[in-house]
């Protein structure tokens, strides 16, 4: 290791410094030598305390974080597909077909995953080189979120194209990694969202469900709709009707959407949503580690449960009288909750601020999926919006501090 | 009310085309352009550039409005009273634009459905009340034509790009006054007929009309650094 990295320093690094023949391509090198081994710079002037944490390895240990829900999320799209084939039954162990669970998983994730970081580090790059800037880790996150959040059998353009835009418009417009207002994995979702609908919403959850159904091989109960989906369409219809009590029977105990199943995540939804134990064994490696923030966190699921409690106070229509755990397990509330709200660039940075960004955005998720049944994923829209409303938060937090200091201060001098 | 000024007194007799005359026509279409260095004229640049006919016709109707507007008032600059002058305009391009409107229901009726309210709104387009207060109140009848001239191409060709860009990739057609929507793509690459392309209905919703003039403006921008505001 150390004679390939000597090599390097002699050989390799001088055509690329000074006036060698590839200095144009200097960003590239020095993104890809400072990515394989520590960065030899030093601070140069003054004293800084400085911790062994840089941006690379945070970006490192929140992908790290994001492995339980990858994992499980490869296994739980070969488990849904064989479950809609009825080749397999709930009942059956968890470890039967494992490994074609596995291998389905797998064919559907890895593609996703190699398309969004080809796409979006391919963008950084050719900015990156035509700005002069040096390339750096901000989007090895964005690039994992990214295909983690889609729908099983989306096309690979469109995710292409989404990358794209989130990372253009989203990120690089406003200067580049550190300077974004909108989280830019949510961005690239919300664009797809709006912009191929039929792709991203509707009865498409579940591998291949489309020819299953046309096959007439889709076992009963199965639609490819997500527990949302489902529930959406208790909006406007009587309490306790044909429809509602259809739809409510699935999410009573033993039935497909029960509170378990949704917990450990044995539903459709997008790739690796779907666990909300694989959020939390995530969100403690987050907190442990001092990265994501435990303020964001407890108070997005606070938010979520308070506007639970609220609508079952309500029950209104069959959709509010779902418990509140029950809402925040489903669909995507854990997963944004802890990998999404928690991004440090577009999130609150004042303390109290976190506290109520947090909470507001668990509340209008909730929200928004149960008022407006064209959004069943209410989480998208409620930390979009949050993030917008981030630096106004920060605005009345901080002037209430000085406020309260100014005061302070005109005591002690009278 | 709008970048440039008035310049009142012009002593020696110049020929229309003379090279500040040219600049009124060529500066609107860059460095001074209504949409994307004013920003005025947004709201109608986000709302009926979902085709590219929509956008052709509405460009024309600015251009006679504008033309117009910026000579008639430009003849009578002498006799309005300063005080009424915003009512004497608004009268003129009133007047203007319901004579645009008739037309339109009369020769183009599906058109006309499809601009709506739009055209009545070019009453309140900022563009042609800035230029009339700006330039045809203090300029002869030869120089505020080109100016209504200059303005009205700027605004028409910042509307045609973002019609054409939204049109193309939103519908997968191309249209025009006349030959009505062509849909050029073929329908087996749709993913109805097992295909693997799909419309992207975002560019149909206003907000990619945003995004379009936004990038429009920033390619400008890096062309041209002095238009950077500093802040």
């Amino acid at each position: 290791m150390k004679a390939l990295h000597k090599l390097i320093e002699e050989r390799v690094k001088p055509n690329f410094t000074g006036d060698g023949k590839l200095k144009r391509f200097w960003v590239v090198f020095d993104a890809l030598e400072t990515f394989l081994f520590t960065p030899g710079h030093t601070t140069a002037k003054g004293v800084h305390v400085r911790d062994g944490i840089d941006l690379k390895r945070t970006m490192f240990l929140v992908i790290l974080a994001m492995v339980p829900a990858l994992l499980f999320g490869t296994w739980n799209i070969g488990h849904q597909y064989y479950l809609s084939l009825g080749d397999i039954t709930t009942a059956d162990p968890w470890n039967a077909m494992l490994l074609d669970k596995l291998l389905v998983g797998a064919i559907k994730v890895v593609p996703l995953i190699v398309v969004s970081y080809a796409t979006g580090l391919g963008i950084e790059f050719v900015i990156a080189g035509i700005n002069g800037h040096a390339i750096n880790e901000g989007f090895l996150v964005s690039g994992m979120l990214i295909p983690l959040i889609m729908p099983v059998d989306v096309p690979l353009w469109m995710v292409a194209v989404a990358t794209a835009f989130a990372v253009i418009i989203a990120k690089e417009v406003f200067g580049g990694t550190g300077m974004n207002i909108l989280n830019v994995a949510l961005t690239a979702r919300a664009f797809l969202f709006f912009a191929y609908p039929k792709q991203m919403s509707g009865e498409i959850w579940i591998h291949d469900v489309m020819a299953s159904k046309t096959g007439g091989v889709l076992a009963d109960g199965y639609t490819g709709a997500t527990a949302l989906g489902h529930l959406a369409n208790t909006v406007g219809q009587p309490v306790g009707g044909e429809v509602s009590s259809g739809v409510m029977s699935m999410f009573a105990d033993g039935g497909m959407f029960s509170l378990m199943n949704c917990f450990i995540g044995l539903i459709p939804g997008s790739v690796a949503e779907t666990s909300a134990l694989a959020a939390l064994i995530g969100a403690a490696i987050l907190i442990w580690t001092g990265i994501g923030s435990w303020r964001i966190i407890s108070s997005f699921i606070v938010g979520g449960l308070v506007m639970g409690v609220i609508f079952n106070a309500l029950a209104l229509n069959a959709y509010m009288t779902i418990g509140p755990v029950h809402q925040i397990v489903m669909g995507g509330f854990m997963f944004g909750a802890v990998f999404m709200a928690t991004d440090p660039v577009s999130a609150a940075q004042t303390s109290t601020g976190k506290w109520v960004y947090g909470f507001l955005g668990g509340f209008f998720s909730i929200m928004i999926r149960v008022f407006n049944p064209a959004y069943p994923e209410g989480v998208m829209m409620a930390i979009l919006f949050m993030n917008v409303m981030a630096p106004t938060i920060d605005h009345y937090v901080v002037e209430a501090n000085v406020r309260r200091r100014e005061k302070r201060l005109s005591a002690a001098i009278a | 009310m709008s970048t440039e000024t008035a310049t009142a007194v012009a002593p020696k007799k110049e020929s229309l085309f003379s090279k500040k005359n040219r600049r009124l026509l060529t500066d609107p279409l860059d460095d001074s352009n209504p949409i994307t260095v004013q920003v005025l004229g947004i709201c109608s640049a986000l709302a009926i550039t979902v085709q590219v006919q929509q956008a052709v016709i509405m460009s024309l109707a600015v251009l006679f409005v504008m033309i117009g507007g910026n000579v008639i008032i430009s003849l009578m600059r002498n006799i309005i009273p300063d005080r009424i002058r915003i009512i004497v305009q608004l009268v003129v391009i009133a007047s203007l634009v319901i004579i645009v409107d008739e037309v339109l229901k009369a020769y183009s009726p599906d058109i006309s459905e499809k601009l709506s309210v739009f055209v009545g709104l070019i009453i309140t387009n900022c563009i042609i009340m800035g230029r009339l207060e700006a330039f045809a109140l203090g300029n002869k009848p030869g120089p505020a034509m080109l100016d209504a001239v200059g303005n009205a191409m700027g605004y028409a060709w910042i509307l045609l790009a973002v019609a054409l860009v939204r049109e193309v990739f939103g519908s997968g057609a191309i249209s025009f006054p006349g030959m009505g929507q062509v849909k050029f793509l073929p329908e087996s690459w749709f993913m109805a007929n097992g295909g693997f392309y799909e419309n992207n209905n975002l560019m149909i919703l206003p907000p990619m009309a945003l995004i379009t003039v936004g990038i429009i403006i920033w390619i400008q921008r890096s062309r041209n650094q002095g238009l950077i505001e500093e802040n």
